[in-house]
């Protein structure tokens, strides 16, 4: 998986910490071992993320086609072509990626909503003890800790149209359909997306939460039960106030995650999605790898990194704002 | 903050640096040597019933390769879904194997990236002449006009595989000839509760073979003579309705069948649920599946009217393996003798037998063994009404954008809406606009 | 981690601040009754939710292969362990393991060497760009994937022929890559934990003579223990369960499980049942190690990311 998040805007950096730390070694030492600490690090972030992305970004200005892929160096540059090929709208490979964006926005939103309800939820209802509670946690770990083919794969064995157990269960068994409904393919190929996006990501919220309320002072539920507040109301008024750090991180974490998530599509529909569930990894990776054009690839990916950072910094700008008004 | 800075410079120097490095890209300009001329890398393709079946097949040939020259090849089996993704980054940095196996339809587009050995009279000559191998396996190893990019290693075909007992149960006397003959058994077939005919919907490159093979028998072709993409031509149009309508309106394709990518109809016809199979070569197939070989009979795929025959009379295009050299490889010559190798008569026989293909040799296709019934039928198509997929740079998107407007309309049949030459015609029109432009 | 909280029975004594002797039989902090009828049904749906893909999986990897390929039934008609046998010949699925094992079990280590070495730094001084790091570290988990996918794969390969240090389609490269999947994560959640791990105790090695290396590994890393671990099961589970970049950057001899479990989806017939056993084999060891350590993750979780 991947996971993001930005805990330094809204952390305060320890001050004067430098001043009354090592002592003994020398001036140079004491300013040099930070940077020798985070050495390792840096050269690592630098070789695998941010030089790729460099190149990626170099990439996106060239024409990489077929024609030039064995030797990429003499690509013609192509400008901003492959930029204004990708928000043309009106014709096909713009609109496509636009239908692709939009599909994969509302699947975020939904997943992230539906992740986050049902792992905090979950993750209430357990705050206190009862038997099994510890057999039931394991097992509500077991999808996020399933590696994402082998979990992908099972559902892919249930979705099968003829032989599978979803149609089983709602044709078969419930007569809630009139005959057997694809899930692999046509228009519900969304909500199937959907189920898989959810059935495995809504424990990492469960895990978060749960880590959460434990900061939480049972004092205070002590003080509002004295003062008379009932079982929903304590949630209300205690728990999910005091939720709030932890909610803005971790909805920010499932967002990109979510949003960028390739091994789920990939591994349930293949090279092609259906239109209904065309994410835009996928399509994007369809666009490069499979039509051999990584110059147009590069440059929706560029694309949705910009997006990306948009969206990530106006969430951090607000939340953070909103936290703050709520502290004072 | 001036360390701040100095630290920012540095490392935009550094990523600039690398990034030039990259760029450069240096390695995959070279024009290949006889560095190590005791070694060999090969990438075979997947044929047999799985990658570690393939490599019992091919090992005891490797070896005896080894022991005449004293080459030593080091097999790679790729999985097909990899393949062309590996060929792809070979091509891109220059570290590949030296010999490999491409899918035939994809050697225009292969030929393209320049990065592999053209077979010129000279390199042909190494390997015993152009003329050993048959035409029709020939005109599918690259562009026309340009020299090979490869050399045929294994050739296949369709035709059409039915279940003898369920065609004797239905009333069905011999196997179909015209489609609509299908259509007619198919209904027969339908009314005893087994379904008809398998295919795979949502598998790209099934949904590309045989539309291709449906616009030959209405006079069309996807792309125009100067290689230009024209699917949205009215007899195209038409010809892909009709392969989808055989699930949409014909009903002998089963809905179900729309999502299937992964050989679950060969499964279908091997459990005798299904009557009929279009497929290339599934002999060692069903038999893994444990169908018996008196079960099932092998025909030509039907036609529109008529036998088969060139032109609108094409009922199978021309498939196969074939074997190509990195130009860069550091062992030019061991490679060469490798393909002569594995294009020799002797060794023609034993792989083709073994994935029950047809040599594309001619001096091989002799051997009795390729004249049995089933094995005639496939050799008998390639010979006369098999036609090569266009062989154009663009012709791998145009698997991908056309195998999915098929993928696409078949999920709309199978949800029960109406498969028009309207929707069809919008659908293939997308896909004709994300073609590239060249 | 249960034990960090105290359950609150029906018959609970609220400890402060009140210190009010509760004499009536239900207590304020009892649940109410709507509230554990909700909570019953809840839990039940969603444990069956969670339960039926791992029961299909469970169940399906001891069916014959008749049962996997025709409709689809809840019970098998018979039980075999055939599938667990012919997944090793099938494809070759020993050597993927071994190659997983190695790469993750690697990437594991330095992972959480180097995540714990920059969150020191970044925990215990001030020093100027601090916060550029801190910030460009954890922006790249923006990145698509697809975008430095072939960029990545073009680099390893002109390193490789420029310093003959062989990166891709070995296993150093691989390890190389996933560790830096994973260190963004794991050295925000370390820079969490050593937050929370008083300053006190490391200043006291200092005075005590010990250098700022030695404070960390005898003080900080034990006492933040349950946040290395927690970091070292991301790592792990990250390099497990990666495809994209394993299936482009290993070959034969060094592909990992991921993407071998791949191939056997698109083998010429399907084996559902093999497929089955082949997942549930690799799965047992992340979801077997992550079960035992998760409650070093939560504690992990609540001392240091979630604070």
């Amino acid at each position: 998986m991947t996971t993001t998040a930005f805990k330094e805007p809204v952390r305060q950096a320890p001050s004067g910490v430098a001043a009354r730390a090592p002592r003994r070694p020398g001036r140079l030492r004491r300013l040099s071992l930070p940077y020798l600490l985070l050495l390792p690090a840096l050269l690592l972030e630098l070789l695998v993320h941010l030089v790729p992305m460099v190149i990626g970004v170099v990439m996106s200005f060239k024409e990489l086609t077929q024609f030039y892929i064995r030797d990429w160096g003499t690509a013609p540059w192509s400008g901003l072509g492959n930029y204004q090929v990708s928000v043309d709208f009106d014709a096909p490979v713009g609109e496509a990626l636009l239908h692709s964006f939009l599909v994969t926005v509302g699947f975020t939103l939904l997943s992230v909503g539906l992740c986050w309800l049902i792992g905090t939820a979950a993750a209430v209802f357990m705050q206190d003890t009862f038997r099994g509670r510890g057999l039931l946690r394991a097992l509500f770990l077991v999808p996020y800790a399933l590696p994402v083919y082998t979990a992908v794969i099972t559902w892919v064995f249930m979705f099968q149209h003829d032989n599978g157990l979803v149609n089983h269960v709602l044709h078969d068994q419930l007569h809630l359909t009139d005959k057997p409904s694809f899930w692999l393919i046509g228009d519900n190929s969304f909500y199937a997306l959907l189920t898989v996006s959810v059935w495995k990501g809504w424990p990492f919220a469960f895990l978060i939460v749960t880590a959460g309320l434990q900061n939480i002072p049972k004092e205070l539920y002590e003080a509002a039960a004295l003062d008379g507040a009932g079982t929903w109301q304590r949630i209300r008024r205690i728990t999910l106030p005091s939720l709030r750090p932890v909610n803005q991180v971790l909805v920010l974490v499932l967002f990109l995650w979510t949003f960028n998530d390739f091994n789920t599509p990939y591994v349930l529909f293949g090279k092609s999605a259906p239109e209904a569930a065309d994410l835009v990894s996928v399509h994007i990776y369809q666009s490069s790898f499979v039509t051999w054009n990584f110059g147009t690839g590069s440059a929706m990916s560029v694309l949705l990194l910009l997006f990306l950072l948009v969206v990530t910094g106006g969430y951090l700008l607000l939340t953070s704002r909103g936290r703050r008004a709520a502290d004072v | 903050m001036r360390s701040i800075r100095a630290a920012a410079v540095g490392a935009v120097t550094l990523s600039l640096a690398l990034a030039a490095t990259a760029c450069g890209g240096g390695s995959a300009t070279g024009g290949g040597s006889n560095d190590s001329p005791k070694t060999l890398t090969y990438w075979a393709s997947n044929q047999g019933a799985s990658i570690e079946a393939d490599k019992k097949v091919l090992r005891p040939e490797l070896d005896k390769f080894e022991q005449r020259t004293g080459i030593k090849v080091e097999l790679e089996v790729v999985p097909w879904s990899d393949l062309l993704n590996r060929i792809l980054t070979a091509t891109t940095s220059g570290q590949g194997p030296d010999v490999l196996n491409i899918g035939n339809t994809w050697s225009a587009s292969l030929q393209a990236t320049g990065a592999l050995l053209p077979w010129d009279e000279k390199n042909f000559a190494a390997i015993g002449g152009r003329d050993r191998f048959a035409e029709t396996a020939l005109g599918s190893t690259g562009a026309q006009g340009k020299d090979p990019a490869a050399v045929p290693l294994y050739s296949m075909a369709y035709a059409l595989y039915y279940n003898k007992k369920i065609f004797a149960e239905a009333g069905v006397s011999k196997p179909p000839a015209t489609w609509a003959e299908l259509v007619e058994a198919g209904k027969k077939i339908k009314a005893k509760g087994k379904s008809p005919l398998g295919a795979e919907g949502s598998n790209l490159s099934e949904n590309i073979h045989h539309v291709f093979v449906f616009a030959k028998q209405h006079g069309a072709d996807f792309f125009t003579a100067d290689g230009k993409p024209d699917f949205t031509n009215p007899k195209v149009v038409d010809a892909v309705k009709s392969y989808v309508g055989l699930m949409a309106e014909d009903k002998v394709i089963p809905a179900g069948d729309a999502e299937y990518a992964q050989n679950q109809s060969v499964s279908d016809f091997a459990k005798g649920k299904q009557a009929m199979l279009l497929w290339q070569t599934a002999s060692a197939n069903l038999k893994s599946q444990g169908m018996s070989q008196d079960a099932y009979g092998i025909a030509p795929v039907p036609v529109i009217s008529g036998a088969p025959g060139a032109g609108t009379q094409v009922n199978s295009p021309v498939m196969g393996i074939n074997m190509a050299v990195f130009k860069n490889t550091d062992n030019l010559d061991g490679a060469k003798e490798f393909v002569k190798f594995m294009t020799s008569d002797e060794e023609q026989k034993i792989l083709n037998k073994a994935y029950s293909a047809i040599p594309p040799v001619k001096s091989a296709q002799a051997d009795p063994a390729f004249a049995a019934p089933d094995t005639a039928v496939l050799k008998n198509t390639l010979a006369t009404s098999a036609a090569a997929l266009p062989q154009v740079p663009s012709e791998s998107q145009f698997e991908t954008t056309v195998g999915t407007a098929v993928k696409e309309l078949f999920a709309d049949a199978a949800a029960g809406r109406p498969v028009t030459a309207g929707s069809v015609e919008a659908k293939l029109r997308k896909a004709q606009q994300q073609m590239p432009a060249a | 981690m249960s034990s960090t909280r105290t359950p609150a029975t029906p018959a609970g004594r609220p400890a402060a601040p009140a210190r009010v002797p509760v004499t009536s039989t239900r207590s304020p902090m009892a649940p109410a009754r709507s509230f554990l009828w909700f909570r019953r049904i809840f839990l039940t749906l969603l444990a069956g939710f969670v339960l039926v893909p791992v029961y299909v999986m469970v169940s399906s990897s001891l069916k014959p292969l008749a049962d996997v390929t025709g409709e689809f039934r809840w019970l098998p008609s018979g039980l075999t362990v055939r599938p667990y046998i012919d997944i090793w010949s099938t494809v070759p699925l020993a050597r993927y393991f071994v190659n997983s094992l190695i790469v993750a079990g690697a990437a594991t280590v330095c992972s959480v060497v180097i995540a714990v070495f920059a969150a020191y730094a970044v925990s215990r001084y001030d020093f100027r760009g601090k916060r550029v790091f801190t910030v460009t570290v954890l922006s790249t988990q923006m990145f698509p994937g697809i975008l430095f996918l072939l960029p990545l794969f073009l680099l390893y390969v002109n390193i490789g022929n420029a310093t003959g240090i062989a990166l891709f389609g070995s296993r150093g490269g691989l390890i190389l890559t996933y560790l830096t999947f994973s260190l963004p994560f794991s050295i925000w959640m370390l820079i969490g934990y050593f937050d929370s791990v008083p300053r006190d105790l490391d200043e006291a090695a200092l005075v005590d003579g010990c250098g700022p290396l030695k404070a960390l590994l005898r003080i900080v890393v034990p006492a933040a223990s349950p946040g290395i671990v927690a970091v070292a099961v991301y790592a792990f589970m990250t390099a497990w369960g990666e495809v994209l970049f394993a299936s482009v950057m290993t070959n034969d001899t060094t592909r990992t499980l991921a993407v071998g479990l791949q191939a056997y989806s698109t083998l010429n017939d399907v084996y559902w049942n093999q497929i089955m056993a082949a997942s549930l084999v690799v799965s047992v060891p992340v979801v077997a190690g992550f079960l035992l350590l998760q409650r070093y993750l939560v504690a992990g979780l609540t001392a240091g990311a979630v604070k």
